[in-house]
């Protein structure tokens, strides 16, 4: 696997608003089948390379491509073909608030596979809402009427309706109670196996990281400063990885992956 | 990519083998159910060994072979049994339709809470202005709670920043009053009352009428706006933990510097009708400015300007207190504060509108006429 062209790649990437650099010479690349965690202090700027990756936000220089396809300065109309490859969950759902959940979910099938009949689409709504977990009555329901965490379900819901192999997922977890944030982890593991996704996951939450992420990328100083499983992250001499492992939380959440570990 | 989807049906014995082959995913599935719903037999054995690609959309075709009609599965790796299981745990019954209503229901059921709506949105501003008289009497009490910056920084706002639009309307509409009276009492040869109908009803109605409405859409729509936004990102509530009153510190300001600044608009619209009006005259009647100003000054009672000056801190009242209640409504999500910007502007309009009205019926009572 490690040979295998990765699925996306992102080379001397720079960003900035105004005077404010966010990202100076940033590389990365994810590999096919794998969940990249990438954490970062607030405000280094995890959130902007999702949206540089996935082309909401041009950047300033750089080369990204995305399954061997650069997408830097392409125009909506041609990357479609690519677009329909991905799903991403915003941090807000980010749903459409004229739209019931269902219709929400039905929205990129629609778009991508016009034709199709309503009982189908209807079908696929239904197993989606049911698959991330949302309660029976919430598919005709609109977003106002949800919570902040069912919002997030079904918009994980609707970033999963095309059956995409590479899924976009900014801080899911957040909002979510602990039990619903462990179904969570769990049912992106095991799409991943069912469906080989491949996982560009930003997140704070220790427990997501040791439970389902493959490696973890730490952004900081306007760079990816280390990628690696935890393991090997630890072993490195960096200040900020550090403290984000060994801190209290990062020690709980390590010795429960532990225990889990030795159950299992 | 490229690899289609391919049933072939044998028929076994008794049973009904399908096989499929190449991938079972979202692309094909349109076709694919097609060729599903012709094959009628029973005792379907569903063949997956030859499937390269599936992905849920497929697995849930693959789902209701077996929970409709009972089919078998074989052959399939343990990620599509994973798959397919998966799918199937999450074959529930979700709603996700609202419930039927008939038409006539449905409008019934309109017309019911457009009218509970309306009763509700009067008494919540009845209540309203209860509250912000009890704010009025607090900070008439104890003078410091006057917060001078913020009603200092909403005349600005409110008076001073509309001068330019009003200043222009007002001209406008007097130019267009003496135009169009002009044409009409030249047929009586009695041009000279141009003059009366410019000054009557540019002070007594026009002047203070279209202000109302300009303040209504730049300054009543604001407030909602305003308030609208601060209630959804909690700071209003944040505000209330604290120990400051919104009322005190956000609708006090507002309605008090509207109050303040709607007859001095007023007038000011008043005049500057009165002077396009004069500027039409001199132009093309060629009436004088000078006369215009004295038989201005003849037929304009003195009332007239009372009217006005009465009435516009009402509707500066109404206003601001519409534009203020709406936004202090919001609740939910940023559809909603379009929503009550909305209605506090066509609200604060309507009772404009419908208090000018008792106005007229009042003074003419009075024997202002």
């Amino acid at each position: 696997m490690a040979e295998e062209e990765p699925i996306i790649e992102v080379t001397g990437l720079k960003n900035s608003f105004g005077d404010q650099v966010i990202h100076e010479d940033l590389n990365l690349a994810v590999r096919r089948g794998e969940i990249l965690g990438v954490v970062g202090g607030s405000g280094t700027g995890k959130s902007v390379l999702m949206r540089s990756i996935i082309g909401l936000q041009r950047p300033d220089a750089g080369e990204i491509t995305v399954f061997g396809e650069s997408m830097v300065g392409r125009d909506e109309e041609e990357a479609k073909h690519v677009r329909r490859r991905w799903g991403v969950l915003f941090q807000g759902g980010a749903l459409f608030s004229g739209l019931t959940v269902s219709e929400n979910i039905q929205v990129p099938i629609k778009e991508f596979y016009p034709g199709l009949d309503q009982e189908l689409l209807d079908e696929i709504s239904v197993y989606k809402t049911a698959m991330s977990g949302l309660p029976v009555d919430a598919g005709a329901k609109y977003p106002s009427e949800l919570s902040g965490g069912m919002r997030k379900r079904a918009g994980i819901a609707r970033a999963l309706a095309l059956d995409p192999e590479l899924l976009f997922l900014d801080e899911p977890t957040a909002g979510l109670d602990p039990i619903g944030a462990a179904a969570f982890d769990q049912l992106i593991s095991e799409l991943r196996h069912a469906l080989g996704l491949t996982v560009f996951l930003i997140t704070h939450d220790l427990d997501t990281l040791y439970a389902i992420c493959d490696r973890v990328a730490v952004l900081a100083d306007k760079k990816v400063v280390a990628v690696g499983t935890i393991t090997e992250l630890l072993a490195l001499d960096h200040e900020w990885i550090q403290e984000y492992f060994r801190g209290p939380r990062g020690r709980a959440a390590a010795n429960i992956a532990e225990r889990e570990e030795a159950d299992a | 990519m490229s690899v289609t989807t391919d049933i072939s049906a044998n028929l076994e014995g008794e049973q009904c083998v399908l096989r499929f082959s190449g991938s079972l995913t979202l692309l094909r599935v349109r076709r694919l159910s097609e060729q599903l719903n012709e094959i009628t037999h029973e005792g379907i054995v569903v063949d997956l060994s030859e499937v390269e690609r599936m992905d849920t959309v497929g697995a849930w075709l693959i789902h209701k072979l077996e929970r409709d009609r009972g089919a078998t599965i074989t052959g399939a790796t343990a990620e599509q049994q994973l798959l397919i299981d998966h799918v199937a745990a999450a074959d529930q019954p979700v709603k996700i339709k609202r419930d039927y209503e008939s038409p006539f229901q449905r409008v019934l059921g309109q017309m019911g809470a457009s009218v509970m709506m309306a009763g509700r949105t009067l008494l919540g501003l009845l209540g309203f202005f209860g509250a912000l008289m009890i704010a009025v009497w607090n900070i008439a009490r104890r003078p410091r709670r006057f917060r001078l910056n913020a009603v200092t920084q909403q005349f600005e706002v409110v008076g001073v920043h509309a001068l330019g639009i009003i200043g222009l309307m007002s001209f406008l509409v007097g130019i267009v009053i003496a135009q169009q009276g002009a044409v009409q009492l030249r047929q009586f040869g009695a041009e000279i009352y141009t003059i009366n109908l410019v000054g009557r009803s540019a002070l007594k109605e026009l002047g203070v009428l279209m202000t109302a409405i300009m303040v209504a859409g730049r300054s009543g729509s604001a407030f909602a706006a305003q308030l609208g936004s601060m209630k959804l990102s909690e700071e209003v509530d944040a505000m209330r933990t604290i120990g400051v009153s919104p009322m005190e510190a956000l609708v006090f300001p507002r309605v008090f510097s509207t109050v303040l600044m709607m007859p001095l608009l007023g007038f000011y619209a008043a005049v500057l009708a009165i002077v396009g009006g004069g500027l039409f005259c001199w132009v093309s009647l060629g009436i004088p400015p000078i006369t215009f100003i004295q038989r201005t000054r003849e037929v304009v009672p003195m009332t007239d300007l009372w009217q006005t000056l009465i009435k516009a801190p009402v509707f500066g009242l109404i206003i601001s207190m519409a534009g203020c209640f709406q936004g202090l409504q919001v609740k939910g999500n940023a559809e909603e504060v379009g929503l009550r910007t909305t209605a506090a502007v066509v609200q604060g309009i309507f009772l404009v509108i419908v208090l000018d009205a008792f106005f007229a019926v009042f003074f003419t009572a009075l024997g202002w006429t």
